[in-house]
């Protein structure tokens, strides 16, 4: 079998997302500082601790229920920021067109992300646009990156976890990649979902709050929150057990689910967080989020039971005990 | 394979019929079916198709079973 | 009653399991249940229900993925019509990531194929009707629940003139390798869950013959976590009193006779064929090839393609684990080469295969 092609697993945010990183990204391009595996970088510049993160956006449709490429753009590097505890402060645009692009369609997508990027009260300081010829590109991609800065001490990092912590998250999964699914072409489901899609930076500066009871945040984006926790897991290097009754899940999402043969832990979401919190102020954290009209339908859904090699495992709703693995290649639509 | 979930019937239009699940409508065919299907109806819909009309009564009968409380007399 | 939340009720589930510890309480040797079909797999994994079972109850997959059994071979003829131009392959999302005998559908489309996942055959049909420029051809597998949706799709093109149509064939029915299995002395097995959705089109008179000859105990059984343990708690009864009968455990959905019409559109399209299941060879009369009046719409007939010569992977040990002789874990290439992203064997391939479910939950 051949193994020179990239395949579109790699860009799942699952196991073949990681292989790629660890094989061929981080060892060529990483330089001399430290790593880290969180979802911004933390910089140390005139004694001033920034975050600093990018992402690029590709999603089929471009337009979704609850939302298009744009604000996810914004709202996805806005998050990235966000969960080091960082506050957004500048926001990079980078826009690659397709030649035939609608300047209409273009229009409707500038205008939500300046919409996205005022509400997330980040600044577009700097851009880019290049067309490429017909066919060279699906109609537009778009790159952000962004740079917030640290204003506390905390140290917030998936490796912060420690045996006790509730694992609290903001509200239902799993609502944005149903939305989209649900739109693309072929597939002919009307899920009434919408995309969760919302920059989550006003809800952590709440979260801030907890000081030293919070130990980490993170955004589960492509691969879920089967995926997400199993990170966490193996960096802080603990057993999590997840409670499945206590999944906040949409009846839409879970329906798509059952027709598809999907899993809801395994789907993305672009308006959702994942916190580690101390056990002793698990229960503040949930008041916080509940007064946050981002985190009205927030849960605890788990706790980190042990010290392990890194597992997550979930009670499931009938009471037997399973493990959950991270998305393995993508997540397809499950006949068979 | 046999991924298979019982959606409720809330159209009929000929051998097409619009189904329900959890709020999600989803088209599916009827030409499979031996039974007749009304609308409130539930059908068991494996890749579009309904293959199987869900039957109300056995329903009721094996989860009346399935919560029998269990007598000693049980213990072979 | 939504006929979903009655049957995955905690309370009842519990319950259940109860009963069969009750029940099986002190036995000295396990009982052994296999079930065949890959979706009560998959949902006894999804649901924990092995951690809800006692000791001396043993749960084994048997061969029930029907993307799990197509053969290497089916395969490279899918990747080579993937190569020809002007033609689309639809397929069911499980299909992908199965490897032939030098490559997958998977890397075919990163090479540039028009390969397309659909949901259902009937929208393999409409790509065909929005490109009569070009060839679509729908990869037919699966066992006696999906054969009839495959069918369905032939006679909705053929009601629709669709000249552009193809359906690759690779049915297998279910009653066959449960009776090979039976007969193989080496395994040991106390009984069958019976597929659901199967059963709800071949009936449950279908394991009359194997349950008498072999005096193995069959229960048809539904998918819910209730279901499963129902049916199991019905087969250690059986066992227990030392009877062999078929019982539908699943009685709102499987009648005894199955579904008349959906068996006579299988006759109508499908014609009996030997099969070859990966990992158990061929089982004489164990496939649904396309029939005579439908060849127009068999891409192995009407597409003529060079196939590249037939390799088998080596060192793999599906077949004994399709059998149920051996666990996954007792396979040397599980977990090492074979991997859900990179699967060598057909129980790897599946979300439902038996090694995909066991690498992924355990």
């Amino acid at each position: 079998m051949e193994n020179d092609l990239i395949l579109l697993g790699h860009g799942s945010g699952g196991k073949l997302s990681h292989q790629l990183l660890d094989s061929l990204i981080i060892p060529a391009l990483s330089s001399t500082l430290p790593a880290g595996q969180n979802d911004a970088a933390l910089l140390e510049v005139s004694g001033a601790r920034l975050a600093f993160t990018t992402d690029s956006y590709v999603v089929d449709p471009i337009f979704f229920p609850g939302g298009n490429i744009g604000d996810l753009a914004v709202n996805g590097t806005v998050n990235d920021l966000a969960m080091m505890g960082a506050r957004p402060l500048f926001l990079s645009v980078g826009l690659i067109l397709e030649e035939g692009f609608s300047q209409a369609d273009l229009s409707r997508i500038l205008a939500s992300m300046r919409s996205a990027a005022d509400a997330a009260g980040i600044a577009i300081v700097t851009g880019d646009t290049k067309v490429v010829p017909k066919g060279k590109a699906d109609r537009i991609f778009i790159n952000t990156s962004g740079i917030g800065v640290l204003e506390h001490g905390l140290r917030i990092d998936g490796a912060a976890g420690r045996v006790g912590d509730k694992v609290i998250v903001n509200g239902s999964i799993g609502d944005h990649g149903i939305a989209v699914l649900s739109a693309r072409e072929g597939l002919e489901i009307d899920s009434g979902i919408k995309s969760d899609s919302a920059a989550l930076n006003g809800l952590v500066g709440e979260l801030l709050a907890l000081g030293t009871g919070l130990h980490a945040l993170r955004d589960p984006t492509r691969g879920g929150v089967a995926t997400t926790l199993k990170e966490i897991a193996l960096q802080s290097g603990v057993t999590i057990m997840l409670h499945e009754e206590s999944l906040p899940v949409n009846a839409g999402v879970r329906g798509v689910c059952a027709i598809l043969g999907l899993d809801p832990l395994y789907v993305a979401n672009e308006g959702k967080l994942l916190a580690l919190v101390a056990p002793e102020r698990a229960e503040e954290a949930l008041e916080i989020m509940r007064r946050h009209p981002l985190g009205a339908g927030a849960a605890v859904i788990g706790e980190l039971v042990e010290n392990s090699a890194g597992r997550v495992m979930m009670e499931t709703s009938v009471g037997g005990v399973r493990g959950v693995e991270m998305l393995a290649g993508e997540q397809l639509p499950r006949i068979c | 394979m046999c991924v298979g979930v019982p959606m409720q019937v809330i159209a009929i239009d000929g051998d097409q019929a619009m189904t329900e699940v959890d709020g999600v409508k989803r088209e599916a065919n009827l030409m499979l079916l031996d039974q007749e299907v009304q609308v409130g109806d539930y059908v068991i819909i494996h890749a579009g198709f309904a293959i199987s009309r869900l039957d109300e009564a056995e329903a009721k009968e094996t989860l009346a079973l399935m919560r029998e409380v269990f007598t000693p007399e049980d213990m072979v | 009653m939504n006929f979903l939340d009655q049957f995955r009720d905690r309370e009842v589930v519990q319950g259940l399991a109860r009963r069969i510890a009750a029940l099986t309480r002190g036995r000295s040797k396990p009982l052994v249940f296999m079930e065949v079909c890959g979706t009560h797999t998959m949902a006894i994994y999804q649901f924990g229900l092995r951690s809800l079972l006692p000791a001396e109850v043993r749960l084994i997959s048997g061969p029930g993925c029907p993307v799990c059994v197509t053969p290497n071979g089916y395969l490279d003829r899918a990747v080579a019509l993937s190569r020809l131009p002007g033609l689309i392959i639809a397929t069911f999302g499980d299909m992908l990531r199965v490897p032939g005998s030098s490559s997958s559908l998977m890397l075919e489309r990163a090479r540039g194929a028009d390969i397309r996942v659909v949901y259902s055959p009937l929208d393999a049909v409409r790509i065909a009707a929005d490109n009569p420029g070009k060839r679509v051809v729908f990869l037919g597998v699966g066992f006696e629940t999906t054969a009839p949706t495959i069918a369905g799709s032939i006679l909705t093109a053929k009601a629709r003139g669709l000249g552009n149509y193809f359906v690759l064939a690779s049915h297998k029915t279910m009653p066959q390798p449960m009776a090979i299995l039976s007969a193989d002395p080496e395994l040991s097995v106390d009984g069958y869950i019976c597929p659901a959705h199967v059963s709800a089109i071949i009936g449950a008179n279908a394991y009359r013959p194997l349950c008498e000859q072999y005096r193995v105990p069959c229960v048809v059984t539904g998918f819910e976590p209730a279901d499963v343990m129902q049916g199991v708690e019905m087969l250690v009864r059986q066992a227990v009193s030392g009877e062999s009968k078929v019982e539908i455990q699943y009685s709102r959905v499987v009648r005894w006779e199955g579904n008349a019409k959906a068996q006579s559109i299988i006759a109508e399209v499908f014609t009996p064929i030997d099969a070859h299941w990966r990992g158990i060879g061929v089982l004489p009369g164990s496939g649904l090839g396309i029939a005579e009046a439908y060849r127009a719409f068999d891409a192995q007939c009407a597409i003529p393609v060079a196939v590249e010569e037939l390799k088998e992977h080596t060192g793999c040990l599906c077949g004994e684990i399709l059998k149920g002789k051996i666990s996954p874990f007792d396979c040397p290439l599980f977990g090492k080469s074979c991997t859900p992203e990179s699967p060598v064997g057909a129980c790897m391939v599946s979300s439902e295969g038996t090694c995909a479910a066991a690498y992924k939950y355990s």
